[in-house]
């Protein structure tokens, strides 16, 4: 009984009577471990395959994305356990700053960014090229949650949603006019997740739905008939050849067929060293966007299965912080951040076995890049801020 | 605590929606395992054995053709490295544009136009579809420089090594030596092609397509590890099947006695010569003129293309000495005479008069020039070469097929079985011929075959259709008393060591009963007509120092000036060596088809002379 007064809400706090332990210092102790434990694991395999897997790309410097890696590892890992002691319900309040940072900073790569491969997408800084949209996707979390909160009692409910949609898909149109098509879509999921969490009703979302649909249409079918493309040429091809693999195989088909051919040959067991077509560039991007597919072919089943099993525990832990945190405002943000996971996962990982259009998206915390590892970790560390915060607000403790 | 919005989902309301959410992560996950399952478990081995042949290319090494000496080993043919521009055509610019500029710069470097680029390819995808397409062979030095050096501006294209023909004696013994070239679609499909690919080079005339089989090596292949971009890995070459050069083909060919001859002939003209061994059927020289360099066959300019296949007056790719087809004059008269001698319608001794002309059914059949040459035997008919004896004799046997069978059995008007492929058609005329033509309609006026049409054949005029190597075949039966031997350039096989692999072996194709007494009277005239007195060709061979038997002849051509032969026989009384020559619109035979074969009986027995005091003694 008296366990369970403690625990209650209301349960005054005794002053004094912590003993505040080292990890409660480091804001250890109330992180969800298994969500760190998969999240460590992920990064470390990932700098691992990257050392493995690379290590004739620059010539020269054999350690060249395993050291620059381990990097934005370290700083990931530095920047998450930041986030954990931070109250995340202060972002709440900073929801217009964030929300106009967010713009201004995807928008000004349009002004100063570095064009890779006719897209500007990041900053060119001194160490790394820095790419706003990435963070973006948190932040476009932390405010909308925000938004969403705010909005509450504000005008009907179709009002909200029409509301809650504009605000989300403003930046995702600003990041799909960058062009990032991938990121754009990690954008409008993540406003969607969103929404729902924040109870918008089924009717609308089967609404959002419908019109989804229409304007797929629209731009893959009938714009092009009607002769006015809304998509630049490989970006539909990219998005239509996973359809018909075999009718594609010079260009974005071949891709995807060479990342196919690479997982399946890794068979059960993997073909370690002897892996050759993620080592001889058969299959692109093989660090970034493609790089399962080199754990499919190094590591085999067992590797690959393994990767996907932490994916799992990820997005398990982070779909039950939603549950447990101590306001809707971190249940809408872990919400968002969850789906946003499941969604970035499901659609490389699929892209790389050949069922998903090529987008572009990268695999959290194993695609090389700074930008991505960064604003993943912060994002976990958001994810166990909530769940900190959850605990303390039921023991009915604040942090020191 | 920030305060609660009534809307908000809560308790069971949000445990449905994270519920919704978690079913939807379930089912997408459980969509990747199973797809993982299905390609790595279930498909893997199909995709390994597809990324195994990802990332291997089978290079093919060509091997280069065997050489092709003369019988001393003296080099006609070998081979000479080339560059050859490939083009790869999967690696041309996507963009149509670019694609463009890129074939019309290579055009330019390659002196095509870019419709010749187009073409090439079109032509060698059309072979080989995604074969690597031979653009140019025999590319410059300064032009591989040149693309090695941009070749970001010359996407797929590459520089290979290959083996190019080469002919040290420029056009000597083109038509003998014949030409390679790419295999073409039809032939592959041949039993004898059935190992070779696309691109692959065959013999396509003479020599080189007759022992094809021999000089033509067999291509190395070597799998070479690549990357996606078809570069080869260091260290990746993985097994190798090293190329088999080709065998040495020596040939029965005498180059000096070759030379000698194209060179006599060249000065007089159109024709062709041969020049066998009567026993063995070895052939020594075998030229026609016009001839032709076989490297302009490699890769001719237009120019070369009508002059080498457009000119139908020089075509000079006709071996006139095989392919040719005429009346041959007087050197048919051995072929009566043995016909008359052998069927008992005449003896040697028995005197004919001539007195310069006969008339058969009131046409009249005159000697050349209206001579009368009195009274006159075998012997003697031949050396003045009489044509009212040989009328006669034509006349007394033009009810019977006795001088066709003679004429058929010494060679004429059909296959000489010569072992090289150019051999053309000819043409015996006979009774049974005349008829089955004058049915077809083909003849101009419809008339029965006559005494007329045989008196024309005994003097080897008329309708007769023949070369010299078919003569060469009816003298060589002649000289060596009734055998007809196959004639051959193929001599033996040598490998690339120098030994000898394979000796030909051909026997002759059919032997029949020749008098030795009607041998020695016809022989006997032929030497009298070569180098005694009023022969004929003593003029030319008066002074020769090897006794000889020959036979001039002067055929008459519709439209054209007479044409010029000479059959000789040598070393008279037992021959070992026949030499015929003839020389389109040459006039008499004596005048230009006599000198070309003295020219070569000087390069033949010069040469013996040398040997024999230098202590050698080939031959």
């Amino acid at each position: 009984m008296n366990t369970y007064a403690t625990r209650t809400r209301n349960a005054r706090p005794e002053p004094f009577a912590v003993r505040v332990g080292i990890a409660e210092r480091l804001g250890l102790a109330h992180m969800d471990w298994p969500l760190t434990i998969a999240a460590f694991a992920l990064i470390a395999f990932s700098v691992f395959v990257l050392g493995e897997a690379t290590q004739n790309d620059i010539p020269g410097d054999p350690h060249y994305y395993l050291e620059r890696q381990a990097i934005y590892a370290g700083l990931g890992i530095v920047g998450m356990m930041l986030m954990t002691r931070i109250d995340y319900s202060r972002f709440r309040e900073l929801r217009v700053g964030i929300y106009t940072f967010l713009c201004a900073s995807v928008s000004l790569v349009f002004v100063f960014g570095f064009a890779a491969r006719g897209s500007r997408r990041s900053f060119e800084l001194p160490f790394f090229s820095f790419q706003p949209s990435e963070l973006g996707k948190l932040l476009l979390v932390l405010a909308l949650a925000g938004f969403v909160i705010d909005g509450a009692r504000r005008g009907s409910a179709v009002q909200r949603t029409v509301r809650y949609l504009c605000l989300g898909l403003a930046p995702a149109g600003l990041v799909f006019l960058q062009p990032d098509l991938g990121t754009s879509l990690v954008y409008v999921v993540a406003t969607l997740a969103v929404m729902y969490f924040g109870g918008v009703a089924w009717t609308h979302f089967a609404v959002i739905g419908g019109a989804l649909v229409a304007f797929v249409a629209i731009v893959l079918v009938v714009a092009p008939a009607a002769g006015v493309p809304l998509l630049k040429g490989y970006q539909e091809e990219r998005l239509t050849s996973f359809l018909s693999p075999h009718e594609h195989e010079g260009g974005a088909g071949y891709q995807q067929n060479q990342s196919k051919v690479a997982i399946g040959s890794g068979q059960f067991a993997g073909r370690g060293d002897r892996a050759t077509q993620t080592r001889l560039d058969f299959v692109p991007e093989r660090h970034t966007d493609f790089i399962f597919a080199v754990i499919g072919e190094r590591y085999g089943f067992m590797g690959a299965a393994f990767v996907l099993s932490l994916y799992a525990l990820l997005f398990w832990r982070a779909l039950r912080i939603t549950t447990l945190s101590k306001n809707a405002y971190g249940t809408l943000v872990a919400g968002g951040i969850a789906v946003a996971l499941l969604f970035q996962t499901f659609v490389n990982v699929g892209m790389n076995l050949g069922i998903m259009p090529i987008t572009g998206i990268p695999l959290p915390l194993m695609s090389y890049g700074g930008s991505s590892v960064l604003a993943t970790f912060l994002a976990i560390g958001v994810l166990q801020s909530i769940n900190v915060q959850a605990h303390l607000s039921q023991r009915g403790r604040f942090a020191w | 605590m920030f305060a609660r919005n009534d809307h908000m989902p809560q308790g069971s309301r949000l445990s449905l929606r994270v519920a919704v959410v978690g079913g939807v992560g379930v089912v997408l996950f459980a969509i990747l395992f199973f797809r993982l399952w299905n390609l790595q478990i279930l498909s893997g081995d199909k995709y390994l054995a597809e990324a195994k042949n990802n990332r291997t290319r089978e290079v093919k090494e060509i091997a280069p053709r065997g050489d092709i000496l003369d019988r001393n080993g003296e080099v006609l043919v070998d081979n000479r490295t080339s560059l050859a521009l490939q083009l790869n055509t999967a690696k041309l610019p996507e963009d149509p544009a670019e694609e463009r500029t890129e074939l019309a710069q290579l055009g330019q470097l390659s002196h095509m136009s870019l419709r010749k680029v187009r073409r090439t390819i079109a032509e060698g995808e059309e072979v080989a579809a995604g074969a690597p397409v031979t653009l140019r062979r025999d590319v410059g030095f300064d032009l591989v420089a040149y693309i090695e050096e941009n070749q970001d501006e010359f996407p797929g294209v590459a520089v290979q090594r290959v083996f190019v023909r080469h002919y040290p004696d420029g056009s000597r013994a083109a038509h003998v030596l014949g030409s390679v070239g790419e295999i073409e679609e039809e032939e592959l499909k041949e039993p004898q092609y059935k190992s070779l690919e696309p691109g692959d080079e065959i013999g396509q005339a003479g020599a080189e397509y007759a022992y094809d089989k021999f000089l033509r090596g067999q291509s190395g292949l070597t799998r070479i590890q690549v990357n996606a971009l078809g570069q080869p890995t260091p260290g990746g070459q993985l097994v190798s099947t090293p190329p088999t050069p080709g065998d040495s083909l020596k040939l029965t060919i005498d180059g000096d006695v070759q030379a000698a001859g194209e060179a006599g002939l060249a000065e007089k003209g159109r024709g062709g010569f041969i020049s066998m061994n009567i026993d063995t059927g070895e052939i020594l020289a075998l030229g026609s003129y016009p001839t032709f360099d076989p490297t302009q066959l490699i890769e001719p300019t237009q120019a070369e293309v009508d002059e080498l296949y457009r000119d139908e007056e020089l075509a000079p790719l006709v071996n006139r000495a095989t392919e040719g087809a005429y009346p041959t004059g007087s050197i048919f008269k051995i072929i009566t005479a043995l016909a008359a001698l052998e069927n008992g319608v005449i003896t040697p001794e028995q005197v004919v008069q001539d007195n310069g002309k006969i008339e058969v059914g009131g046409e009249p059949f005159e000697n050349a020039g209206g001579v009368a040459h009195g009274p006159v035997e075998l012997r003697r008919a031949l050396q003045v070469s009489s044509d009212v004896y040989f009328y006669l004799l034509g006349l007394d046997m033009w009810e019977t097929n006795d001088l066709q069978e003679w004429a058929h059995k010494l060679g004429i008007g059909r296959p000489a079985g010569l072992d090289l492929p150019e051999e053309g058609e000819t043409l015996l005329p006979s009774k049974a011929w005349h008829e089955q033509f004058v049915k077809e309609g083909l003849a101009l006026e419809d008339r029965p075959w006559s005494a007329g049409d045989n008196i024309q054949l005994a003097t080897g005029q008329g309708d007769l259709q023949t070369n010299p190597l078919q003569m060469a075949l009816a003298y060589a039966a002649l000289g060596n008393g009734g055998k007809i031997p196959t004639p051959h350039v193929g001599l033996e096989v040598e490998d690339a060591a120098g030994r000898v692999v394979k000796e030909f072996d051909f026997n002759a194709q059919r032997e029949f009963h020749i008098d030795p007494g009607y041998r020695t009277a016809i022989l006997e005239g032929l030497h009298a007509a070569a180098q005694e007195g009023e022969g004929t060709a003593a003029g030319v061979f008066g002074g020769f120092p090897i006794d000889i038997a020959g036979k001039t002849g002067t055929a008459e051509r519709q439209g054209h000036i007479d044409q010029s032969w000479f059959a000789a026989l040598s070393p008279y009384p037992n021959p070992r060596i026949v030499t015929v020559a003839t020389v389109e619109e040459g006039g008499f035979g004596a005048e230009s088809a006599a000198p070309v074969v003295l020219d070569i009986l000087e390069a033949i027995y010069n040469k013996q002379a040398a040997e024999v005091s230098s202590g050698g003694g080939a031959e």
